[in-house]
């Protein structure tokens, strides 16, 4: 069904300058197609997210029923998360500014290293630079869950154990591949000749770097800057291995460990996974054009 | 820096000069310097995070009779074939679904566009909370899933998460669910940069529907395509959370993939050279794929 749908949107100019019963015929078929797939789409896409938004608003005995929508829908499960009321729940905020903290650690240094590097290379024209290019695609075509282990013991070698900086490190090394490709690409649409003019004034590399590259690059800047954070809050793996102590450890992790325990309070378990997510999806939807392009960018051409 | 000041004076340089010289490229004195300085960060995160665990897990693997043991697991070999499975099915269903949904999001209209906003839900919410929603939906007795395939169908759904290919299928449909809308809204973006020229004169020469795909569309897209089936095979390979929260590698460890088996033998059986060998035996499969990559993303870069 999905493939003639595919063909059908490019008839539909087509077929509307034929004139007709089988054309209008056709047409309906279309419309009749496109309507199914919506719903089969839509069904697909928010029965995860409605199943959670349900048993959040579910009572502790009415998450073991058969049912499709809530007996007594209620908010508490919410207010049980933001007021801590729970005892696996004691450290919420803690760990939830833990996650913050994680997040945006993150992406400063992956903005800042990689505008750094991609100004180095691309704009300042570094000989042998394409050997950075290079280190950075291995990297990104590394997959990240396959280091976890020795990376996991060499952090015991640096003294990070238990410690935030361990997790923003490895974030940080599989983020910042990906915005130095995305600057690089994006530097292109910037003439070179304007560095070279505010260097014939006298401009030193930092001054052009800071009033003229950065400047320019904003919208890269914008979308490399939103996948950190997406990428951030979206690990699970590192953070589990690199963060052991209730107090260190950020809302994933903490989340986690309850599913492992028959007496997982679900209700309160999906009312903190809502809470959590709400963060990157409003960030999502608040960058969603720049972030496509940014994504386009780096899916399309590395 | 003394002596690269004094070749730019204009003395025809030679020997360890000229060297310098052909290092420092077009710059000169403190461009250099500085040109040097704003790529330390990044090298200094490469030889310390990638380079240094690299060869510090390749050193841990090194042992062949880790390998003996590994492969004389069950365990283990039950991983490869769920490792294979989740390749075929998770890369091809996806990039296929994803080939079909941007030509389905090409279409005008506001119900379309209102449609793609929703669609692209799944990947902006985190992995986490998504997955073990979906682990509590796929639960047999209480889920949500079969609840309402109870109410609305009268069906009574199996246990998904207590049998080994209903709980891999899971895994793999759940990552598909995660990661759609990502390749979507790539391939839709590679759709509309498309020549519009050539789509126009292949509808003047009569191509419609299927034929306007097969012989316009597609050839045009299939370098991409390609690239990202590889970009996507890699992607996931590492994909560690769909199936360690949907089906936790359960039941008895029959859906384990090699991300999770080599957490699982690290951390679990508390034996992280076996973790790691279970890992890097999925070198002979990753390394030609990263050459093809690695030569085929610089190629793209000429085409798209």
């Amino acid at each position: 069904m999905s493939a003639t749908t595919v063909s059908a949107a490019h008839a539909v100019p087509y077929s509307a300058r034929r004139k007709g019963r089988a054309a209008r015929r056709r047409r309906w078929l279309i419309r009749v197609a496109t309507l199914l797939l919506s719903v089969v789409i839509l069904v697909w896409t928010i029965m995860p997210i409605y199943n959670m938004v349900m048993v959040a608003l579910e009572a502790e005995g009415d998450v073991f029923g058969e049912h499709i929508w809530p007996p007594k829908p209620s908010p508490r499960s919410f207010w049980i998360v933001v007021s801590q009321g729970y005892w696996y729940l004691e450290y919420f905020w803690h760990q939830f500014g833990n996650s913050v903290f994680i997040a945006v650690m993150t992406t400063l240094l992956v903005l800042s290293i990689g505008s750094l590097t991609s100004f180095s290379v691309a704009r300042m024209r570094l000989k042998n630079g394409w050997l950075i290019t290079n280190a950075a695609l291995l990297t990104y075509v590394i997959p990240a869950s396959f280091l976890a282990i020795p990376f996991y013991l060499i952090m015991n070698h640096y003294g990070l154990h238990d410690n935030p900086w361990s997790v923003i490190a490895a974030l940080v090394t599989f983020a910042t591949p990906y915005a130095i490709f995305i600057f690089q690409e994006y530097g292109r649409s910037i003439p070179l000749e304007l560095d070279e003019s505010a260097r014939i004034d006298g401009a030193s590399p930092v001054q052009v770097y800071f009033r003229i590259y950065l400047p320019l690059m904003a919208p890269a800047l914008v979308a490399v800057g939103t996948y950190a954070l997406l990428l951030a809050w979206n690990e699970y793996l590192y953070q589990f291995l690199l963060l052991s102590n209730k107090r260190s450890m950020t809302v994933p992790v903490a989340l986690a460990q309850f599913t492992n325990s028959d007496q997982a309070p679900w209700n309160y378990m999906m009312a903190t996974a809502i809470i959590y997510a709400l963060p990157p999806v409003a960030t999502y939807y608040a960058f969603r054009r720049r972030m496509s392009s940014g994504l386009t960018m780096g899916g399309v051409k590395g | 820096m003394a002596s690269a000041s004094v070749t730019l004076i204009g003395r025809p340089a030679a020997g360890r000069q000229s060297l310098w010289r052909y290092w420092q490229g077009g710059l000169h004195g403190s461009e250099f310097v500085w040109a040097v300085a704003f790529i330390v960060p990044y090298i200094g995160v490469f030889l310390a995070f990638v380079i240094y665990p690299v060869l510090y897990g390749a050193w841990m693997g090194s042992s062949p009779h880790l390998y003996s043991e590994l492969f004389s697991d069950p365990i283990y070999q039950q991983t490869l074939v769920n490792t294979l499975l989740f390749l075929a099915f998770g890369v091809n269903l996806k990039l296929f679904l994803a080939l079909l949904l941007s030509g389905f999001f090409m279409q005008p209209g506001w119900w379309i566009k209102t449609l793609l906003v929703i669609f692209v839900l799944p990947w902006a919410i985190p992995a986490l909370p998504s997955f073990i929603s979906i682990h509590w939906m796929l639960n047999g007795e209480w889920g949500l899933l079969n609840n309402t395939l109870y109410i609305l169908f009268g069906i009574e759904g199996p246990s998904w998460l207590n049998q080994r290919w209903f709980a891999l299928g899971s895994a793999i449909a759940s990552h598909i669910w995660k990661w759609l809308p990502f390749w979507t809204v790539i391939l839709l973006a590679g759709r509309m940069s498309l020549p519009q020229e050539v789509m126009d004169a292949a509808k003047v020469d009569g191509a419609t529907g299927l034929r306007s795909f097969a012989y316009v569309t597609f050839p045009m897209l299939a370098n991409l395509y390609l690239v990202l089936t590889l970009l996507a095979t890699i992607f996931l390979l590492g994909d560690f959370n769909s199936v360690f929260f949907v089906s936790g590698g359960g039941p008895a460890n029959s859906t384990h993939v090699l991300a999770t088996l080599g957490i699982r033998d690290a951390y679990d059986m508390g034996h992280p050279e076996l973790g790691v060998a279970a890992v890097m035996s999925a070198l002979p499969l990753m390394i030609p794929l990263v050459i093809i990559l690695m030569r085929k993303l610089r190629t793209a870069e000429v085409q798209l």
